[in-house]
């Protein structure tokens, strides 16, 4: 396989792919919300259950590519116990990262799981795939009710 | 200047050489990734054989005007090479007039206008549109914008499993109250070729007219509106091997001379005054403004090219590469092709079990192969079929069966990965 593709396509993605992490209808929900893709179709449903400003469990449920399905697999997995101010500073990073801002060679340390979606930044029609689970989150964690869409 | 392409004229399918065809469209020897490129999107836009790209470099270096106005002699020699791409329209779909062909950015384009002019003079509250559940957005939305002005309603034909239109339904849905008939000649995302005849017979048959459109239709099959007797044909230039923002509608003539105009401006008019102006004849009546010039007289090129070929001896080679494919993607575990209507164009929609189709794209693109992944603008016909999107593989006059050897080398990598 070619380098950069194998970047973009690590193992870590193509698990979470396969297995996605708390893909389910969450039994108590406080927010969610819709994110759709228009480009290729992918859609998401992201579910919240937030107490006192701390997000409780998360969850999500949608079709979509392996890019856009790890990035919500692994997100919900990260979200789970952190704070709304948490939640968007790791959003922050996240973004920073695909986009490129970051660089090539970004500091995992920082960054954690999510490096391995440095890939990412080689490939701009991408980025929105990787997106979309966390912009329908935000919109899910401030209650906006208009669903998501990248175009 | 006289500008040769290296094919000539093929009077015999069996002297059809693709390899001859495929050194006259340059852009076909670009590498990507490192791999040859294996372009397989022929059904968004195909490429361009060198005589089209000349022909452009051609009217800008030596007959650039503007054209229906001046009287000096470029004016003169770009009129004539426009209304000469006009008449090579002509013939290529055998209109009885030139003026039956009126110069658009595209079926986009031609559609709009019709549903805006007959649309707009004909439909009154509770009156019928009737399309098909395959069309393209650009056949659905320009309908859906003048029935919501107009109140009138919009009918869809439903299709079954196959992705073939349900006839019987059809001839329910046709009734007084229907204004016009709105179908696809050729589905863009399924390949299927509509009875079109037999529509156009039973909505005459009650005094409706049908539109076609023919933009997948008109680069595949050849096509004789006389033959036809469809009242109106939409297509773009760049899917039958000609530039971008140039297409055709064409009309018949009592038709097209009992709509209002379209847009006004320049070109379109004979006299105006502050009071009141006199609309052009036909075609100009539809054509306001400065055109694509040049865009015009490169598709009379594309057509030029397609006639030497023959669009007989391209149905030939293009059935031989969809079959070939169709047998060759069975061999990939987990791939169902979507759109497998008795009669087709070489159109080849398919989903892998457990890969999704952004995901095909992005790895195939690394084979040098490139195909369409996403809805195609058909976003019902994903829905009929509960996919959220397809990978198509669609096949031209110079692609050949080793290029589609590479697609489903590159498919079976993929299910390496994935699985």
């Amino acid at each position: 396989m070619d380098q950069e593709l194998r970047e973009l396509y690590q193992q870590v993605i193509l698990d979470h792919n396969k297995s996605p992490r708390n893909f389910k209808v969450l039994e108590h929900i406080t927010q969610e919300a819709d994110g759709y893709n228009p480009l290729c179709g992918d859609n998401i449903h992201i579910y919240l259950d937030v107490e006192n400003g701390i997000i409780k469990d998360v969850s999500f449920q949608g079709s979509g590519c392996a890019i856009s399905k790890a990035s919500a697999s692994l997100m919900t997995s990260l979200l789970k116990g952190k704070t709304k101010d948490d939640a968007e500073k790791l959003f922050n990073k996240f973004h920073d990262l695909v986009t490129g801002k970051l660089g090539d060679d970004p500091d995992v340390d920082e960054l954690g799981k999510l490096a391995v979606f440095t890939g990412v930044q080689e490939f701009p029609v991408r980025v929105k795939c990787a997106s979309l689970a966390w912009h329908t989150m935000l919109n899910a964690l401030h209650n906006k009710q208009e669903r998501v869409t990248t175009e | 200047m006289t500008i040769k392409a290296q094919t000539p004229v093929i009077t015999n399918p069996s002297l059809y050489d693709v390899e001859i065809i495929r050194k006259d469209f340059p852009i076909l020897q670009t590498h990507v990734h490192g791999k040859p490129l294996v372009y397989l999107d022929n059904a968004a836009t195909s490429q361009k054989p060198i005589s089209v790209i000349r022909k452009a470099q051609e009217y800008y270096s030596t007959m650039n005007s503007n054209i229906h106005r001046g009287v000096h002699a470029l004016s003169g020699v770009s009129t004539e090479a426009f209304e000469t791409a006009r008449i090579k329209i002509k013939k290529f779909i055998n209109a009885l007039g030139k003026n039956e062909i009126i110069f658009t950015r595209g079926a986009t384009e031609s559609i709009n206008l019709v549903a805006q002019t007959f649309g707009r003079t004909n439909l009154k509250e509770g009156d019928e549109v009737i399309i098909s559940e395959m069309e393209h957005h650009s056949n659905i939305v320009p309908w859906q914008m003048i029935c919501n002005e107009k109140k009138a309603k919009l009918k869809v034909i439903p299709i079954n499993d196959t992705g073939e239109i349900i006839f019987k339904e059809f001839e329910k849905l046709l009734s007084d109250k229907t204004k016009i008939v709105s179908v696809v000649y050729c589905s863009n995302s399924l390949g299927t070729v509509n009875p079109v005849r037999k529509i156009i017979k039973a909505a005459h048959a009650k005094g409706i007219p049908v539109l076609l459109d023919a933009a997948q239709a008109v680069n595949h099959i050849p096509i004789d509106v006389q033959e036809l007797d469809c009242d109106f044909l939409a297509f773009s230039g760049h899917k039958i091997y000609g530039p971008t923002g140039i297409g055709v509608l064409y009309g018949k003539v009592n038709l097209l001379e009992s709509m209002p105009p379209y847009q006004g401006g320049g070109d379109m008019i004979s006299k105006v005054t502050f009071e009141k102006t006199t609309y052009n004849e036909l075609p100009h009546k539809f054509e306001a403004g400065t055109p694509n010039i040049a865009g015009a007289i490169g598709l009379g090129e594309a057509i030029d090219y397609v006639s030497r070929v023959g669009i007989g001896n391209i149905s030939l080679h293009e059935k031989e590469l969809l079959d070939y494919a169709t047998e060759a993607v069975k061999n990939v575990p987990g791939l169902k092709i979507i759109g497998t209507a008795k009669e087709k164009v070489s159109v080849l929609s398919f989903v892998l079990d457990d890969v999704h189709p952004h995901d095909i794209g992005t790895f195939l693109d690394f084979e040098g192969v490139a195909i369409r992944t996403g809805h195609h603008c058909t976003q019902p016909v994903m829905d009929r079929f509960k996919i959220p999107a397809t990978s198509r593989a669609s096949f031209a006059m110079y692609n050949t069966k080793e290029e589609i050897d590479v697609l489903v080398n590159g498919l079976n990598k993929i299910i390496k990965v994935f699985g």
